[in-house]
């Protein structure tokens, strides 16, 4: 199998997320940064279908420079080769951001072969746009699940479970398939020492595109407003656990 | 001019999210000036018309087709792009739930338009539109602005709470026959499987929530036992799944479940954003932490600040003393 994946890289907030003075972008200044959980989840997956199928690994992040941190990231834990599609702004919008991954993996198509199956995740975890693997998906004519969390490989086609309230839906899709992978679907591994030193000589390859902006244009982030409220200690050890027991009775919710 | 707004049910009972939308879309139609226009799709829909009428639907787009026999993103997403040729409209909502934003953006990949996913507020006036989003989950909001020939927007779910229109409309019936080819079924579901019937961590009355301050699998019992007495369910951080102390959907928070329980105990939580966006919506919360300034505890309405190791065990022993 050829698998590839696309992951974004996004910052690693804490207790709240600050915001640059001109309101354009999340202040990183004092945080680290991480692949999208979803995607992360989705890079687990395909190691694991090439483990057990035989096959590589593709990994595709369109950010910039440093974004080769999350891709070493992800040959760390088992991915072959790495592709970065570097830009000078802080994000591309979704229409741009899929014209771009789309002419990339036809290009890599056209010189290497077609993918078998192509993973995103569900949405990214900063931009939320819930769009770019549909996008994607439908330029290279190929069909698309989102919000899968069980993937068995078949012959010359997959099935997929997608997680509904109380239950799934199961999807029959003929290969080549693209999937939007959720967090839940399996748990990733840490990297090994051994991973850690092979990922730092993977192939890593830049390929530039120059797509144009969408209709979908940022001006300003902001935190919503919070609600502050006045916190009531109810004590400092286990003797506490009757004031609790009142509050609860008070909820209601002891009947 | 028309704007459709994509209604989804089950066997004609219309989902809460479709009433929301359309709560939102026919606000949205009058300040745009157009016409709000229902569109649901397969088969057992015609039981839904009067509750769509009663929404502020003036037309209820009956689509059907063989391959419109259950759900199917691509399948609907070309449904609806037909539908949006043969009327003309120029704007397209649903509620941005899994189905919502997955359909709408397959409407948007096949007219090559942007798509404004999880809208708070929207400002149709002017043929660039402004609008607030919701980015990470909740944690942040973006101005944005659209433009575009077709203005394809989904709403947040839950921003929006669902009311009848002050007088019925019309809901006149327009059944749509799309022209779908017969590969389009490559992407219906093929089965569905139940796994529960019971109370779930979306709708239990009480969560109990573990944290990383929890320490191990073993040490969740007495979460367990708690829950158990106060006919909750217990959730968990991501800090938790990620060592495998318990299944992902347990997980609370941005990439896990919401919770909206009566209360919330939060015992070895920190706080962190992702993990809040997840409980903010809980009625009331309690925290217990050995942190005084952990987030969580500046959040909640009460909080004990102690190990949780012990307060738990107390707390369940006080309830079962007083039950006798
Ligand atoms: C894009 C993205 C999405 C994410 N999505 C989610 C999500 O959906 N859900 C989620 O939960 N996280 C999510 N996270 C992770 C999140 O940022 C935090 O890392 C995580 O929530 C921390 O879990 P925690 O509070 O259990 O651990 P910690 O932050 O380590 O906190 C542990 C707490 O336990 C307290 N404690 C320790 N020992 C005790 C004791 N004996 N008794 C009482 N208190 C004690 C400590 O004081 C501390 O406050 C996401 C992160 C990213 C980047
Ligand atoms: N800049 C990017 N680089 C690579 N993949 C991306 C990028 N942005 C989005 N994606 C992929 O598309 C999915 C959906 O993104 P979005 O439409 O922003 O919610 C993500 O989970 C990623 O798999």
């Amino acid at each position: 199998m050829r698998i590839l994946v696309c992951v974004k890289r996004v910052p690693a907030p804490g207790a709240k997320i600050n915001i640059t003075a001109d309101g354009r972008a999340v202040d990183t200044a004092h945080l680290g940064f991480t692949t999208s959980p979803h995607e992360e989840c989705a890079v687990e997956e395909a190691v694991q279908i090439a483990e057990a199928h035989g096959g590589e690994v593709t990994v595709l992040t369109l950010g910039p420079a440093e974004a080769e941190e999350q891709l070493r990231y992800a040959a760390s834990v088992g991915a072959h080769s790495l592709v970065l599609v570097p830009i000078e702004e802080v994000d591309w919008d979704p229409q741009r951001t899929a014209a771009a991954l789309t002419a990339t993996i036809s290009g890599i198509e056209a010189a290497e072969g077609a993918f078998d199956l192509l993973l995103f995740g569900n949405e990214s975890a900063d931009a939320g746009g819930f769009q770019v693997g549909v996008r994607v998906a439908h330029a290279l004519g190929r069909p698309i699940v989102n919000g899968i969390k069980g993937i068995d490989v078949g012959d010359g086609s997959v099935t997929a479970r997608r997680e509904i309230d109380g239950g799934f839906e199961v999807y029959e899709v003929p290969t080549p398939a693209v999937l939007g992978v959720k967090e839940g679907i399996n748990l990733p591994r840490y990297p090994t020492m051994k991973g850690r030193l092979a990922s730092k000589k993977a192939a890593l390859v830049t390929i530039e595109q120059s797509t144009e902006a969408g209709g979908q244009l940022r001006e300003r982030l902001h935190r919503p407003v919070e609600q502050v409220s006045e916190t009531v200690i109810l004590g400092e050890g286990p003797e506490a656990a009757a004031a609790v027991v009142d509050v609860l009775e008070e909820l209601g919710v002891l009947a | 001019m028309t704007m459709l707004v994509l209604c989804d049910h089950d066997r004609g009972t219309l989902a809460d999210a479709s009433l929301e939308a359309l709560t939102f879309g026919r606000d949205l139609a009058a300040a745009a000036g157009v016409s709000c226009e229902a569109v649901v799709i397969g088969k057992g829909a015609e039981g839904a018309v009067g509750q769509l009428a009663a929404y502020g639907a003036a037309v209820v787009h009956l689509a059907s087709h063989d391959v419109l026999t259950d759900f199917g993103p691509e399948a609907w997403g070309e449904t609806l792009a037909q539908l949006v040729a043969s009327c003309g409209a120029s704007v397209v909502t649903a509620c941005g739930t899994d189905r919502g934003n997955e359909v709408l953006a397959q409407l948007a990949a096949r007219l090559d338009e942007p798509f404004v996913a999880n809208c708070r507020e929207v400002d149709p006036s002017g043929d660039t539109w402004s609008l607030t989003r919701v980015q990470w989950g909740g944690s942040l909001l973006e101005d944005a602005t659209l433009t575009a020939d077709h203005k394809i927007v989904s709403v947040a779910h839950h921003v929006v709470e669902a009311a009848p229109a002050s007088e019925p409309a019309a809901g006149t019936v327009a059944a749509f026959s799309p022209d779908l080819d017969a590969s389009l079924a490559r992407t219906v579901v093929t089965d569905r499987v139940v796994l529960s019937r019971g109370i779930t961590l979306s709708t239990a009355p009480v969560v109990v929530g573990g944290g990383r301050g929890v320490g191990s699998a073993e040490a969740f019992a007495p979460l367990e036992e708690l829950a158990a007495e106060l006919g909750g369910v217990v959730g968990c951080s991501r800090a938790v799944t990620n060592n495998g102390w318990r299944p992902h959907s347990d997980q609370v928070g941005q990439t896990g479940t919401r919770i909206a329980p009566q209360v919330y105990i939060a015992s070895g939580i920190s706080g962190a954003i992702q993990h809040w966006v997840g409980a903010m919506a809980s009625k009331h919360i309690l925290a217990i932490n050995t942190d005084r300034e952990a987030n969580i505890v500046t959040r909640a309405d009460w909080a004990v600040i102690a190990d949780l190791h012990k307060v738990i065990p107390a707390i369940t022993e006080e309830i079962r003393r007083r039950r006798g």
